[in-house]
């Protein structure tokens, strides 16, 4: 056992942080530090810097970009990048199916996505959830038939993030029907989003941000080669995603970024005449936080140092349950800094209130979309109890 | 002790949701009316006003109906219920509160009568951008100059004061706080209106030497008076809140017993009908609170105090059933195209517009030691010794 990073892993760390808060440009990390939508273009620009210097990606093998590291030097990697404000590589490319593809892509697929999908001069959207099949994933029912070379696909796709925003997207459709279990039958089809018989439809969420969409398929055309994988093997790939995407959503370094950010808040915020940064029931409420978000980020740490052999450890569960629960914490705990300035929401010029206390309700209303997606934290307790603890 | 409304009071709640039903039964209704200024519909409170609602606490002389709390908090907890735009508590009890209160016989006329009959809507202007929740005003200055007071700083966030017809306003006069009543178009007067998280509408309002009217007779601290309105909104809010509540854990409820997943409906999920559970927990400890407090303000008792309970309660119990509402629906809950959301960012404004959760905690902090057991029909809230 170890506690401290060794002088090599002291470096990196360095190394990192210097890359991240002087090679990505200022204007796009004060919007991601003052908590503002990202812009595409924002998103693209950045992952472009990142992966001409071999950033984007670390994780693939390392003929499709990655860089073979450790998985302490990931997590180095994407901490740093939280705590710089940098917009992480967009997860549904970096994460979700560029990883699919290199594991089970055939050769032609992965020499026509992968550096695109790096560089991410493809946008991806993840075409997975259905109206009736939320946590239930395995029930849905977008169908695709094969008619010559030519796959046809029918059916709904709803709450697609960013698909406003995607050239192409990765979808779940079931190509069996007549499979005894609901698990086996579905398969994975890419294709452009300007297929003809896409269709897409905004959604707004509370927070007046438009980030998901309903996608619907009218006898869309999908050429057979757009196949990932086997056919009738999507469950397996989408299990796959789904362990990589958990990986990620701790986000212990963007946590902490939002608490340093409480804490200079308070600083400046008077409650009777003193800053708030003196009030106990605050520091202590803030003293928990952070002992929480320690003991997560030292399970994550434990977690990945574990995971090599490519097997998700069992405690990545927890994760997920509880590194949502800290990021929606902090969100909540800057809302009661803004207090009363809370309310000025959607304010703009002719407004007093600074703009970070005008963001904190919205955002906080949003983030409580980080316990509902990527499996929610009732099916990640499900999974603790069930797979975990055999109960 | 008794917790049953009588039959008129009875009366009251089904006039009132009557006619809120039919505004708002459907929250497609809602959401149209927040999309547009001035945030609430003026048709909905023209018949509030006719029903006697806006009237309702201020003394009949004055042109009120001459009720008290309970009644006040009947409205409250139906407005909460389907979440209705229309500032009674902002405008009835908040401001006009204060005008009964510290008002001269004829302010008291001249302003009450025409908000209970619809045709003024009344704003307190109060909170100062950078202060929390405070009884005193700091940032705007009152100078008496050749026999009428003008006003000088900035109010932010003001509920509903670019829509208002007449401002109540708060300042420094000395070393104490005075209230002035400023109308709507007085010179000097800027307001800069904007939408709030939850529908409702907000505004800078930026006072340059503008003209006012000294609200009572003297220029006596009011503070006091400022704080006592405050506390009576604070237990209205918290009717407000348990209506909300209500609904909230009525629409999960029916939505767990309808959303089909893994081939059943949700609750067959213990793990969902508990938690479910214990949302109905919050909201009932929530509602014997609010309607405790609006007891001890109709019999004259603490009513500061009881305005503290009650804000503690209903902020924890708001936070706990607006988080749970949106988590048990999945991804619908945070949409805006389906209600639940808006239950939890209203639940969210009542925390903060007059002391969350932990303000209300540490104001009850500092007087625990005061007395040796806590006892809600005794000391301090009757007033008795
Ligand atoms: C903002 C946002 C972005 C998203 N982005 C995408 C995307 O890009 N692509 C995509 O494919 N999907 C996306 N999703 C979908 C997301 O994965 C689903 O919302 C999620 O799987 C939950 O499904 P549901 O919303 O249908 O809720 P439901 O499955 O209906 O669940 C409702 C509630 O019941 C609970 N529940 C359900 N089953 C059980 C059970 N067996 N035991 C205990 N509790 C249970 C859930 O945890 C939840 O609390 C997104 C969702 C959101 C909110």
């Amino acid at each position: 056992m170890r506690l401290q990073l060794s002088p090599e892993m002291e470096a990196f760390r360095d190394e990192m942080r210097t890359f991240f808060t002087t090679q990505v440009p200022a204007e796009i990390r004060d919007t991601v530090a003052a908590r503002r939508h990202v812009g595409r273009e924002q998103y693209v620009q950045t992952q472009r810097i990142l992966n001409a210097a071999g950033l984007a990606v670390p994780h693939w093998p390392v003929e499709w970009g990655g860089r073979d590291w450790t998985p302490l030097q990931r997590h180095i990697w994407r901490e740093e990048m939280q705590l710089a404000s940098v917009p992480e590589p967009l997860a549904f490319n970096a994460s979700m199916i560029g990883p699919v593809i290199a594991a089970f892509g055939d050769q032609e697929q992965k020499e026509r996505f992968l550096p695109a999908t790096a560089n991410l001069d493809i946008w991806w959207c993840q075409g997975f959830s259905e109206p009736d099949a939320g946590s239930d994933l395995a029930s849905l029912r977008t169908t695709a038939v094969r008619d010559g070379d030519d796959w046809v696909v029918n059916g709904q796709k709803t709450w697609t993030t960013l698909g406003q925003h995607a050239d192409w997207i990765f979808c779940l459709v079931r190509t069996d029907p007549t499979a005894e279990k609901k698990q086996r039958g579905i398969s994975m089809l890419v294709f452009p989003m300007d297929s003809p018989g896409v269709t897409l439809r905004p959604i707004e969420l509370l927070d007046g941000s438009h980030e998901v969409n309903e996608v619907f398929f009218e006898d869309v055309r999908v050429p057979a080669e757009n196949l990932i994988g086997e056919e009738n093997r999507g469950w397996d790939y989408a299990k796959f995603l789904l362990g990589n995407e958990r990986v990620g959503i701790a986000r212990v370094g963007a946590t902490k970024k939002l608490i340093s950010q409480a804490k200079s808040l308070a600083r400046e915020v008077t409650a009777g005449g003193r800053p708030l940064s003196e009030d106990p029931r605050l520091t202590a409420r803030i003293a928990e936080l952070e002992n929480e978000l320690v003991a997560l980020e030292l399970t994550a740490l434990r977690v990945v140092a574990n995971s090599a052999d490519g097997k998700p450890h069992p405690a990545s569960s927890v994760l997920k349950l509880r590194g949502s629960e800290l990021q929606q914490a902090a969100t909540e705990l800057i809302v009661d800094i803004a207090g009363p300035l809370s309310l000025a929401s959607f304010a703009d010029g002719g407004s007093q209130v600074p703009d970070w206390a005008r963001v904190a309700t919205p955002e906080y209303l949003n983030y409580r979309k980080v316990s509902i997606y990527g499996g929610s934290n009732e099916v990640q307790r499900t999974i603790i109890a069930g797979t975990i603890l055999g109960l | 002790m008794d917790f049953q409304y009588d039959s008129e009071q009875n009366d009251l709640r089904e006039a009132v949701r009557g006619l809120l039903q039919r505004a708002y039964g459907d929250p497609e209704a809602r959401r149209r009316t927040v999309a547009t200024d001035p945030g609430f519909d003026e048709k909905t409170w023209a018949r509030l006003a006719e029903m006697g609602v806006l009237g309702l606490p201020f003394a009949e002389d004055d042109g009120g109906m001459g009720a008290g709390p309970i009644e006040v908090g009947i409205v409250a907890e139906e407005i909460g219920r389907v979440l209705a735009p229309e500032p009674f508590v902002e405008a009835v009890v908040l401001a006009g509160g204060l005008v009964a209160a510290v008002g001269t016989a004829a302010q008291r006329q001249a302003v009450l009568g025409p908000l209970s009959e619809g045709a003024s809507v009344l704003a307190l202007a109060h909170a100062e951008p950078g202060t929390r929740w405070s009884p005193s005003a700091s940032g705007v200055t009152a100078t008496e100059d050749g026999g009428t007071w003008r006003l000088t700083g900035v109010k932010e966030p003001v509920l509903n004061g670019a829509r208002a017809d007449v401002l109540v306003v708060s300042a420094v006069v000395g070393d104490g706080t005075a209230l002035f009543l400023v109308r709507g178009d007085a010179e000097g007067l800027t307001r800069t209106g904007y939408r709030t998280h939850d529908g409702g509408r907000a505004a800078n309002v930026t006072l340059t030497g503008t003209p006012a009217e000294l609200l009572g007779a003297g220029t006596a601290d009011r503070s006091a008076d400022v704080e006592r309105a405050q506390a009576l909104a604070r237990i209205a809010y918290g009717n407000e809140a348990v209506g909300a509540m209500e609904t909230a854990l009525r629409t999960t409820a029916e939505y767990l017993k309808t959303r089909k997943q893994f081939g059943v409906t949700l609750n067959r999920f213990q793990a969902l009908t508990f938690r479910a559970a214990d949302m109905y927990v919050s909201v009932e400890l929530a509602r014997s609170t609010a309607l405790w407090a609006s007891m001890v303000a109709d019999t004259g008792g603490d009513v500061v105090a009881a305005g503290d309970r009650v804000r503690l309660q209903t902020s924890r119990a708001g936070r706990h059933v607006g988080k749970e509402a949106i988590q048990l629906h999945g991804g619908i809950g945070v949409t805006a195209e389906y209600s639940i959301g808006h239950y939890t960012s209203r639940l969210t404004a009542i925390d903060h517009v007059l002391g969350d959760g932990d303000w209300a905690a540490a104001r009850l902090a500092e007087t625990v030691d005061s007395y040796p057991t806590v006892d809600p029909l005794g000391a301090p809230y009757t007033g008795a010794p």
